[in-house]
């Protein structure tokens, strides 16, 4: 049966729909993932992204539409006729059985003789960092080593395909920081096609080749982490990946955007004039500037009236200014350790709320604290436009 | 999950068709039908299996009462024909229904009969004289009943002669209609009917008895700071142990004709209700204190701190945090007590003495009079309390599990003097009532002839000089309880792994699990006299099976399926849903899974099973009452027997002998599940040198 689609990637996806009832989980997902790739399914609990992996190892068998991998149709095989590992969550590690005897699970029956399992086991283990815990039962291990057992056990076969399903979310923040670079490096140095199914944006960004965006059953977008986060193809997908100020405004005839009184320069778009838009940008994308008259001198209270009086005025002359400069007030300050998350309001923009981040060091140079006034920058290349939907 | 999955697609050819057929990217995606793995061909088997045991150990005789239920058998006099020559020649054919208006010989009711009727024509021809040289012709007018001539059945429509003496020995045989004669026979009758009442009075105030006890019984466990909790349980939990009669025994000699304790009764009659309450709160009292202190242990001590800051009192945190919390548990036990009295045999058997009640009626039916359809009919009206108190006891406890999976902090009772004492008082009581019970039995099975020779013997022990099938039938109890306890376990735990671990043929689950349920609401006596109409029947290739050891077994691990059904169950669901996909994924068959870390890892429960299994057929009564032989008389059986014929001092012993085998087989139990614990749990033990 070598007889895949033309250009075969490793593993084709072709609208694959799955149905619950009254429900469709998924409908018409269409994906293809090229050998040794590290692919993430991120999406919000409900996407669709784990029913879209289980169809793939064929535990939960798609209602319509065809799945190939390395040339074979496997659309119809149940999970056992196909070429995969897996991780789960719970990492269901069996617990009556030693390290060794979870991991040996799958190499028995295989015809390979006694000692070259045990020698095999050996070898995995000390390709995880797991030398000499052999004799030990799952719990007896911290979760981070249950789950490289977990992921020992699923490579132990050398499956073509490694599935894993939230693999990291049982795990507290400092391990999962670890264990994402070791299991990256890790599938790097194998060269197994692995696909992650993850809700962590981070985990995605850090860990993917390329991630799949999903929601609602369907795929929103599909791009290298630097893609997805630079260039959004839709508002879902820049809010769910990253931080996000929205602007609500109408396109402009001359392809710009006008928010309240203001007409800001963006990124390129298609709406029309008139139309309902979205103008978004990023908090780390938000420029203070040094030098807003009255935020520079003022200290404490004091600043807050002459500001307040001052606000009209400013507002106009810095819309003046064009190349997207705006004046706004700070609301309050919120300390994240390496920078600062710095909530606005932007009176030129309708008083829409704006949050910047702000490293410690600009934060320091621009005096800038609760009730003080900052000039702002909004990059035109930084702000992007997405179509305005219901209600938004 | 994939029940759409499963059924959704006939379109055979799309699925077949070669996976070089790229789909146009116009048309809408192929549906798919998964392709069924080996995995799953085995799984459909087993399922086909157990599900195949319970629907003939099961269903098919629950269909057989019902149906004999409805099936009324009569005399159809209209049918048959006669002819009389005195020596002057064939008088004109008559019928006997003709014959019987003029004589007015048997009324409707004696035309009513069972399958097994027979009516002699004699009675049709009141001068009749064997001697007398008269000649007779019999016919039938239609071919739907028959009659004997001797041991000759004769069906045909075809005139018959036979001269006097050969006319004695004709017999008419009954003619089947099917309808809700019997029902209306059975209402129609005072003295069954009183039986219903008889029934439901007594399970009423043993429940409310019995639960009241309880309750307190456990209240004392979960809220006082006493000493002893462990031995009062223990004890409390001895009733388990022994067949239900066995109370019923104690009472005969505590306060029966010649008992010790006679003048306490004020002159009552231990024979009848009070008798029958007092034993059925003994036998039932573990049932609801298990049940009720479960409850009350899941209460969550935050709330008892809260009622304490808000300064209410005691009596007030009583109705206000305690009962509520423990309402379904109340509710459950009462059902369960109350399904537990009415479906009882044995005890109304040894002490109701007159007062009728449904189960032994059931048997009165069947064993005195051989009237099997009045016997169906009784087991249907039986049927319907134990099915409503089952299914009320169901929904309650869906609601107390749903509590009980909410996070809560266990409470810890402080030490409290008077309320301590009060406590200790009464556990002191109880248990002196259960274990006096108990004493009394052994006692009485030492004695060497009782109220005259109270001298020490083991006579009474010599079970091979009395009726009841002597020491063979305590053989034979062991045997069926080793039997029921590997067989069972085997199918029941099997069984529901298929149901909990399968993810396809979600219909066929759901009926399984709805046959696993069943037994839990059907009465020993119901199910046995089920067995009775199906295997009996010699149409049913299982005949063979009928007065084996074997159909003992069956009948025994159906009867007592659904608790152990429901352990099995609940622990698989704490297995991680996941396995089979990981062994899947590792191409390893599910049995694999099935054989090195399902079964190891449930082994504690497994035991649990087997043991209550093992202890369920040795004291069991009803279920096989109707089913045994004489070469499979059971120890609990012949307790019944032997007290019938009137050696209650041996029935004792025998009673006290099904108690030691069970206590011995709980002890081996408790080894075991050490054991086990230690070598391949393992693991389990192990956790608390986890790496944190």
């Amino acid at each position: 049966m070598n007889s895949a689609p033309p250009r075969a990637p490793f593993l084709r996806i072709d609208r694959l729909r799955k149905v619950f009832g009254d429900f469709t989980a998924l409908n018409e997902v269409s994906l293809a993932i090229d050998e040794g790739e590290f692919i993430c399914f991120l999406g919000p609990s409900g996407c669709g992204k784990t029913t879209l992996l289980r169809a793939v190892a064929g535990l939960d068998i798609q209602t319509a539409g065809r799945v190939w991998q390395a040339g074979r149709d496997i659309s119809a095989l149940p999970p056992a006729e196909r070429d995969f590992g897996i991780v789960f969550q719970s990492y269901a590690l069996f617990p009556n059985l030693t390290v060794a005897r979870n991991i040996a699970f799958g190499l028995e029956n295989q015809k390979l003789k006694r000692a070259d399992i045990e020698r095999r086991v050996t070898e995995l283990l000390a390709l995880v960092n797991l030398s000499g815990q052999e004799g030990k039962y799952p719990a007896q291990l911290s979760g981070g080593e249950q789950q490289r057992v977990a992921l020992t056990r699923a490579l132990a076969t050398s499956p073509g395909l490694l599935l894993l399903d939230e693999p990291l979310s049982a795990l507290d923040a400092r391990v999962r920081a670890h264990l994402r670079v070791e299991m990256k490096a890790l599938q790097r140095r194998l060269g197994v096609t692995t696909i992650m199914v993850t809700h962590d944006q981070e985990e995605a960004l850090t860990m993917a080749d390329r991630i799949v965006v999903m929601n609602h059953g369907v795929i929103e977008q599909v791009g290298t982490p630097t893609e997805i986060y630079r260039r959004p193809d839709t508002l879902f997908v820049a809010e769910f990946v990253g931080a996000m100020n929205r602007i609500a405004g109408v396109g402009a005839s001359d392809g710009r955007v006008t928010v309240g009184e203001v007409t800001l320069d963006t990124q390129a778009h298609a709406a029309a004039a008139g139309a309902p838009v979205v103008a978004a940008i990023r908090p780390e994308d938000v420029l203070p500037h040094a030098g807003a008259e009255g935020g520079g001198e003022s200290s404490g209270g004091g600043g807050d009236s002459a500001g307040g009086d001052a606000a009209d005025g400013d507002a106009a002359s810095a819309a003046a200014k064009g190349n997207n400069r705006l004046q706004a007030r700070v609301d309050y300050l919120e300390f994240l350790g390496s920078f600062w998350r710095v909530s606005l309001t932007c009176a030129a923009l309708g008083g829409v709320a704006l949050t910047a981040d702000l490293s410690s060091n600009a934060m320091r140079r621009m005096r800038i604290e609760a009730g003080a006034r900052v000039d702002l920058e909004l990059p035109a290349e930084r702000v992007l436009v997405f179509p305005r939907g219901r209600g938004a | 999950m994939t029940a759409d999955a499963d059924t959704a697609t006939t379109d055979a050819t799309t699925v077949t068709a070669p996976a070089s057929t790229t789909p146009a990217a116009a048309s809408p995606a192929a549906r798919i039908r998964p392709k069924t793995g080996r995995d799953d061909k085995i799984m459909a088997a087993f399922i086909a299996v157990i599900g195949l045991y319970l629907i003939v150990s099961l269903a098919l005789p629950l269909y057989a009462v019902l149906s004999k239920s409805v099936s009324a058998f009569y005399f159809d006099l209209g049918n048959f024909e006669f002819q009389v020559d005195r020596g002057a020649g064939w008088s004109a054919p008559v019928t006997a229904r003709q014959l019987n208006d003029e004589l007015r010989a048997l009324s409707p009711e004696e035309l009513r009969t069972s399958g097994d009727g027979r009516l002699a024509v004699t009675v049709f021809f009141p001068d009749f004289n064997f001697r007398a040289p008269t000649r007779y012709r019999i016919r039938q007018v239609q071919p739907e009943a028959a009659f004997l001539a001797g041991t000759r059945r004769v069906a045909d429509t075809d005139w018959h002669t036979f001269d006097s003496n050969q006319f004695r020995r004709v017999v008419l045989r009954a003619s089947k209609s099917t309808g809700l004669d019997n029902y209306r026979a059975y209402f129609s009758t005072p003295a069954l009917f009183r039986s219903l009442k008889n029934s439901l009075t007594i399970a009423v105030i043993s429940t409310v008895l019995t639960v009241a006890l309880a309750f307190g019984f456990a209240y004392a466990l979960t809220r006082s700071a006493m000493r002893f909790k462990g031995l009062f349980r223990i004890i409390a939990m001895a009733p388990i142990l022994v067949p239900s009669l066995l109370p019923g025994i104690a009472l005969v000699y505590l306060f029966g004709n010649q008992g010790m304790l006679k003048s306490f009764l004020l002159g009552e009659s231990i024979y009848g209700p009070i008798g029958i309450v007092i034993g059925s709160v003994f036998f039932t009292f573990p049932h609801a204190m298990i049940i009720i202190t479960t409850a009350l242990s899941l209460s969550d001590a935050r709330l008892y701190e809260a009622a304490v800051s808000l300064r209410a009192s005691r009596w007030k945190t009583f109705w206000t945090v305690t009962i509520p919390g423990a309402r379904y548990g109340l509710v459950s036990a009462a059902f369960v007590v109350f399904n537990l009295v009415i479906t009882d045999f044995g005890l109304p058997k040894v002490i109701g003495g007159q007062y009728n009640m449904l189960a032994v009626d059931i048997y009165k039916q069947v064993i005195g009079q051989q009237n099997f359809e009045m016997g169906a009919v009784v087991s249907v009206v039986l049927l319907i309390p134990a099915l409503l108190a089952f299914t009320i006891d169901r929904v309650v406890q869906k609601k107390q599990v749903a509590q009980l999976s909410s996070r809560s902090v266990p409470y810890a009772p402080q030490p409290h003097r008077r309320f301590d004492a009060l406590c200790l008082l009464y556990c002191v009581l109880v248990t002196v009532f259960i274990a006096g019970l108990i004493g009394v039995c052994q006692y009485a099975a030492l004695i060497k002839f009782w109220p005259y020779d109270l001298s020490l013997s083991f006579n009474n022990y010599n079970f091979d000089v009395m009726d009841g099938g002597g020491w063979d039938s305590w053989k034979n109890s062991i045997r069926l309880a080793l039997y029921t306890a590997a067989a069972g376990t085997a199918v029941i735990f099997c069984g529901a792994y298929m149901v909990e671990k399968t993810q396809r043929f979600v219909a066929t689950r759901a009926a399984f699990q709805f046959l696993a349920m069943l037994p839990m609401a059907i009465p020993g006596m119901v199910l046995g006299l089920a067995y009775i109409f199906f295997f009996n029947n010699p149409a049913n290739p299982l005949h063979g099976l009928y007065g084996s050891m074997a159909i003992l077994v069956i009948c025994t691990v159906t009867h007592f399926y659904t608790v152990s059904h429901l352990t099995a169950v609940t622990a698989l669901k704490q297995m991680d849903r996941e396995f089979e996909s990981v062994a899947a994924s590792l191409k390893q068959p599910f049995h694999k899974v099935f054989s090195r870390v399902t079964v190891p890892v449930c082994l504690p429960s497994v035991l649990d099973i087997s043991i209550y299994l093992f202890v369920n057929a040795m004291t069991t009564v009803s279920g096989v009452i109707f089913l045994y032989s004489p070469d499979t008389a059971l120890a609990s059986i012949a307790v019944l027997n032997m007290d019938d014929a009137g050696d209650i001092a041996p029935a004792a012993a025998m009673g006290m002998m099904i108690f030691y085998s069970n206590i011995g087989a709980r002890l081996i139990h408790l080894l075991l599940t050490r054991k086990v614990m230690r070598n391949t749990q393992a693991w389990r033990t192990r956790r608390g040198e986890a790496v944190r």
